[in-house]
């Protein structure tokens, strides 16, 4: 039950995007399209159920026990960025065709705050293991959501007429607060 | 020269205004600006940062090899948002606690990261320093705005004190789509009025 | 500048050693500061929620398998009243921290909120001066009123368009007056106070 409603929660009623407003640059910069958004979605739910194992064993054992927590944020941006590195080059000598698809969002991820975010916010929490994953996939799992939903509209908004000064970010900011404004509705649901 | 660079300061709040121009840095320009005090207090901590790691980048640039240029940044910067984030837990902890985890996701904020490696890292020291109050200002103003916008149309308020109109306000601009929807329209009125 | 392996670690190195004991030199100068700030603001929360005191002391009581600390206030030895840092985490956006006082019959002085996360405009208003909360259980004896809200048949007003706020909130007080008598010696262990789901057919029980 715990589990489930952290699920929902991190998906619907707290959406990344939506609700706590992390990781918003990639939200603008590669939802144009559907399927690359869906590419998108697929990397970060990776990388984010990844680091937040490595970063969850490295805040119990090495900076807790050692009362370094103020360490955090260095040891937690250069562990994501280590692993973002190290998932690349992996991923290029054993699956080649994921490595196509994924290989062009991987570089992107290390400044996603969404990452970097969900780290710390799984460590304020004070989430156990297993939680913390659960958590850390449901928040990629809404990032992907939010993501592709917003693809759709976006690909639907092309092909109409938009005043000139609304055309590009204004336009999708705006569409964004409607997407928003609909998220609300699952307030209350945990 | 001191004209170009007083330019160099200037062209931060207008020409290349980090929020509504390079749409930069978007996570903390939504997530922080429920209100004007608070959007201030994170334009403040970011430039802070921005200046700091400006300076140390201009001056270490030369001793970096190419290849591990950005892990090197990213670690002076992180050092800064560390440092940052204890200053103000210790001396302002009331806007700690309402800015919450957007102080340490300073660092990937890309406004930082992408001033050190477009302009401190090939430029001298004090050229860097005016480019991060610059865009500090810049990135500080648009945060001041919209967080007053938010509060004045969400909480008919202003910087805390009340309009008295608090009653007839639609709550929407504070929460989460009055994000987006204020700083899409601001964009509006920025390309229209200032952008040339 | 040529990359070499041995530059590239001896550089990294460098900084990253010169950062850490940058970050860990100002850890140092903080950490006072920082504590204080912390005890300022506990101090201050204690000023506002109680009666005039001398002195305090602490105890951690378990109610609800949650540690809630008690402040036991002081004059001359004679205890003139009960702070207790109660929490809720039913909160619309995570956990909401409250410092309700007591005085020795169990009248409560004031509550003060020390930390919540709810929706700006809506749930916040929780901590704003006169808000309904506050004022529907200030000066009320926590043991005579029903501390649910009216919704759920209790006694505590609830803030407009934010009832799992205000839920939480009463939650808070109503562990807060469990804590509190067992600080005061009415009880030696706390009992239980109904959570979320559970809470309406358990409260028709206490009533009475």
């Amino acid at each position: 039950m715990e589990y489930f409603a952290i699920i929902i929660g991190a998906i619907f009623v707290n959406n990344v995007v939506l609700a706590q407003f992390l990781g918003i640059c990639p939200f603008l910069g590669v939802s144009s399209k559907v399927e690359t958004s869906m590419g998108m979605g697929a990397a970060v739910t990776f990388v984010m159920a990844l680091s937040s194992v490595v970063v969850w064993l490295i805040q119990t054992y090495i900076l807790a026990p050692l009362g370094i927590e103020f360490m955090q944020t260095i040891v937690f941006i250069l562990v994501i960025a280590a692993l973002v590195q190290m998932v690349e080059i992996v991923l290029k000598k054993v699956s080649p065709s994921l490595y196509q698809a994924l290989g062009i969002f991987l570089p992107l991820i290390t400044t996603n705050c969404a990452v970097l975010g969900v780290a710390l916010l799984m460590v304020q929490k004070e989430y156990g293991l297993l939680e913390g994953l659960v958590y850390s996939v449901s928040t990629a799992l809404g990032f992907a959501v939010a993501l592709v939903l917003f693809a759709g509209m976006r690909e639907r908004l092309e092909f109409e007429e938009v005043p000139k000064v609304f055309e590009g970010v204004p336009i999708a900011l705006i569409t964004a607060a409607l997407l928003a404004m609909a998220f609300m509705g699952f307030s209350g649901l945990v | 020269m001191s004209n170009n660079r007083l330019s160099l300061v200037w062209k931060g709040l207008i020409k290349e205004n980090p929020t509504f121009v390079l749409v930069l840095g978007m996570c903390p320009t939504l997530g922080t600006t429920t209100s004007a005090i608070n959007g201030l207090g994170m334009g403040v901590a970011t430039m802070a940062v921005l200046i700091m790691s400006n300076v140390v980048i201009a001056m270490i640039k030369n001793l970096i090899p190419d290849k591990v240029r950005i892990p090197a940044f990213i670690v002076v910067i992180a050092s800064f948002v560390t440092v940052i984030e204890m200053l103000m837990q210790a001396y302002v902890p009331s806007l700690y606690a309402a800015l919450g985890v957007f102080i340490p996701l300073i660092v990937v904020n890309c406004i930082i990261l992408g001033r050190a490696e477009a302009f401190a890292s090939k430029n001298g020291v004090l050229d860097s320093a005016l480019d991060g109050v610059g865009i500090g200002l810049g990135f500080t103003l648009s945060l001041t705005v919209i967080g007053a916008v938010r509060e004045i149309l969400g909480s008919g308020s202003i910087f805390g004190l009340s309009l008295g109109i608090s009653d007839y306000m639609p709550l929407v601009f504070v929460l989460a789509p009055g994000a987006f929807l204020v700083l899409g329209f601001l964009m509006v009125l920025f390309n229209k009025y200032l952008k040339k | 500048m040529e990359s070499s392996l041995k530059n590239m670690v001896l550089v990294l190195f460098t900084i990253t050693l010169l950062s850490s004991a940058a970050v860990g030199g100002v850890y140092l100068i903080t950490k006072e500061p920082i504590a204080q700030a912390k005890e300022a603001a506990v101090n201050n929360a204690l000023k506002q929620v109680l009666p005039e005191f001398e002195a305090t002391t602490k105890q951690t009581i378990e109610v609800n398998a949650l540690p809630i600390v008690a402040h036991t206030a002081t004059v001359a030895d004679k205890a003139v009243g009960y702070a207790i840092e109660s929490i809720s985490k039913n909160g619309f956006g995570g956990a909401i921290r409250l410092m309700v006082g007591f005085d020795t019959e169990g009248n409560i002085v004031n509550i003060n909120v020390l930390e919540q996360k709810e929706t700006p405009g809506l749930g916040t208003k929780m901590a704003d001066e006169g808000n309904a909360l506050h004022s529907s259980l200030v000066g009320k004896n926590a043991g005579k009123v029903n501390l649910t809200v009216k919704k759920d048949g209790g006694d505590v007003d609830a803030l407009t368009a934010a009832t799992i706020s205000s839920r939480a909130y009463a939650e808070a007080v109503a562990i807060a007056y469990e804590a509190f008598k067992v600080a005061c010696g009415w009880q030696s262990t706390a009992g239980d106070v109904a959570t979320g789901a559970s809470k309406q057919e358990q409260k028709g029980g206490q009533n009475e």
